[in-house]
């Protein structure tokens, strides 16, 4: 019974045929459950994202299906190396992404630089350009290791309002660093 | 005369009376078939590409000048992480050039260690081509077959050095760590299992008529072009050359092993797609072969904990999945190497494309990049 799965957020009125539910709630559970990442792979950890969506760990299970287009995706995935070439145009395809759009660091270089921190070509965190809202460490992350990102994500999302804004990056804990004021 | 859209040449407006242009199209750096970063500048008129220009430095990440600040075992760690879907192959590559310098002799257990590691890494290379090749042509499914099997090279691969992508297993002087009987028997299993998938495999992708059409006449490197930009590894025999560092120049005890170097005959994209579903058949006997001479002994040489080589330099070079991978060290006697160069495979076999894509029809152009197999971790590096 779906009421068993969702207590906080649904409720049945007497008789059983009618759940009520807050808007927020409602939105919010449907886009939790079709989260359409884009496919972009940077670099070593877009080979461990390729093998969270095919066979044996199968996103497809949290609604997680890859979508070639900025224009039909929900969130980015950095997954490799963010180098200062690549700033320009992550930063363009960030910004032709629809809102609500949330981004995932994936692997320590797209965190802080991974093992490439001191390199001349490497910018330190995808962060310094975009909003981020989950970090997976590692190096690369496991597959599983994004799937529990990708849950994580799905947490923010249930604590998404329609009346402040929409974003998954609530005010209160943006801890990013967006040159443009908070996209 | 009459409008061919097939005419690779503009269409002049005296003679048609319609002015045309070519049309430039910038394809990635974002872009779901271009394996990563790269970014091509095609200038095309109507569906034909009159020239092709790949853009690179989307993931350069100064790897080369940061070994210039690591020690000889750190630098394992950058090595690694080049052509990452084989991560083997590099760290052999470095350690050959490292161990060449210092005149360090590896254990024999040690050399058919790093057979075993680097073959099983070929083949888990190959699924990804393999995966990966059939959804740019538009077949889904073997992407998901590909991978199954790709999680068992990486099981073991974890089972030995606990990581699955960037193994740090091969050092200078060996490997890291012994593999025991449990291990011995997985890989086996894993074997026997895969033999019959690779005829799975020829149903499934290799001799589907629609793939045929797509690949079998479009990008045709012919073996004096292929020669001439300095092709390697299977783009460089699917085009009928037979050059293979493995036989050509022998490491780590190639020459006892008996494989036969897949040849393609027109060089043509499917030809370089079939080299490679051959060649992981190769891998195949040779790790079976690695596995039954495995002899027990010393893994890592003795050499100090702390790296010093003496000044001068040496290059190695191996036959990696994606082709002839050197690795060339200058040292002036210091703890990290004075200047170090990567002859990566993927940079060279890209060259290509400006001269190949030229004449070819805009759908086409997937299908020649995605032949080549290049990773762009050691295409910029």
């Amino acid at each position: 019974m779906i009421l068993d799965k969702y207590p906080a957020v649904l409720q049945a009125v007497p008789g059983g045929k009618i759940l009520l539910t807050t808007t927020d709630d409602f939105i919010n559970l449907g886009r939790k459950y079709s989260i359409w990442p884009l496919t972009f792979g940077l670099a070593c950890c877009a080979i461990e994202m390729m093998a969270a969506y095919a066979s044996r760990f199968d996103f497809d299970r949290l609604g997680v299906i890859p979508r070639p287009s900025p224009r039909q995706a929900d969130l980015m995935i950095i997954a490799g190396t963010f180098v200062k070439k690549m700033a320009a145009p992550v930063r363009e395809i960030y910004h032709q992404m629809p809102e609500p759009r949330f981004v995932i660091a994936m692997g320590s270089c797209a965190n802080c630089g991974g093992p490439f921190h001191d390199a001349y070509s490497v910018v330190k965190g995808v962060d310094k350009v975009i909003p981020v809202d989950v970090y997976i460490p590692g190096c690369p992350p496991r597959p599983e290791a994004l799937i529990y990102g990708v849950m994580e994500l799905q947490k923010k999302i249930m604590r998404m309002k329609l009346a402040k804004g929409g974003g998954a990056t609530l005010q209160a804990e943006k801890g990013s660093r967006d040159p443009a004021g908070g996209a | 005369m009459s409008i061919n859209p097939m005419n690779s040449t503009p269409i002049r407006s005296e003679t048609s009376g319609l002015k045309t242009d070519t049309l430039f199209l910038n394809m990635g750096p974002q872009h779901p078939s271009t394996h990563g970063v790269l970014r091509l500048g095609l200038t095309i008129s109507g569906e034909v590409i009159v020239e092709a220009m790949p853009d690179i430095g989307y993931l350069h990440r100064g790897v080369e000048k940061l070994l210039e600040t690591r020690t000889y075992a750190q630098g394992v760690v950058l090595a690694d992480r080049l052509d990452y879907c084989s991560a083997m192959s590099n760290d052999l590559a470095f350690c050959l050039s490292v161990e060449k310098l210092l005149g360090a002799q590896v254990p024999k257990r040690a050399q058919v260690l790093r057979v075993i590691m680097a073959e099983l890494n070929r083949i888990a290379s190959h699924l990804i081509f393999f995966g990966t090749y059939g959804i740019d042509i538009g077949a889904f499914t073997p992407f998901l077959y590909a991978f199954r099997e790709r999680e068992m090279v990486l099981d073991l691969f974890e089972m030995c050095c606990g990581a699955r992508l960037t193994y740090n297993y091969i050092r200078p002087g060996g490997v890291a760590s012994d593999i025991n009987a449990d291990w011995i028997a997985r890989c086996r299993e894993f074997l026997d299992f895969f033999k019959p998938r690779l005829d799975e495999y020829d149903t499934l992708l290799s001799f589907n008529p629609i793939f045929l059409v797509r690949t079998q006449t479009v990008g045709i490197i012919t073996p004096k072009t292929a020669v001439a930009w300095g092709l390697s590894g299977p783009n460089l025999r699917a085009s009928g050359v037979n050059y293979d560092v493995r036989q050509a120049e022998p490491y780590c005890g190639y020459e006892q092993y008996d494989f036969t170097v897949a040849l393609g005959k027109t060089g043509s994209c499917w030809d370089r797609y079939f080299c490679r579903v051959v060649e992981m058949r190769q891998s195949v006997r040779i790790v079976e072969q690695a596995l039954s001479r495995l002899a027990s002994g010393e893994i890592m040489a003795k050499l100090p904990k702390v790296l010093r080589l003496p000044a001068g330099e040496a290059y190695s070079h191996i036959e990696a999945s994606r082709g002839d991978l050197g690795v060339y060290i200058v040292s002036d006697g210091g703890l990290a190497p004075y200047r170090l160069h990567f002859r990566a495979p993927c940079f060279i076999n890209l060259a290509i494309l400006q001269e190949i894509l030229v004449g070819k029809k805009v759908a086409d152009v997937i299908a020649v990049l995605g032949s080549l197999d290049i990773v762009l971790g050691e295409v910029d590096r």
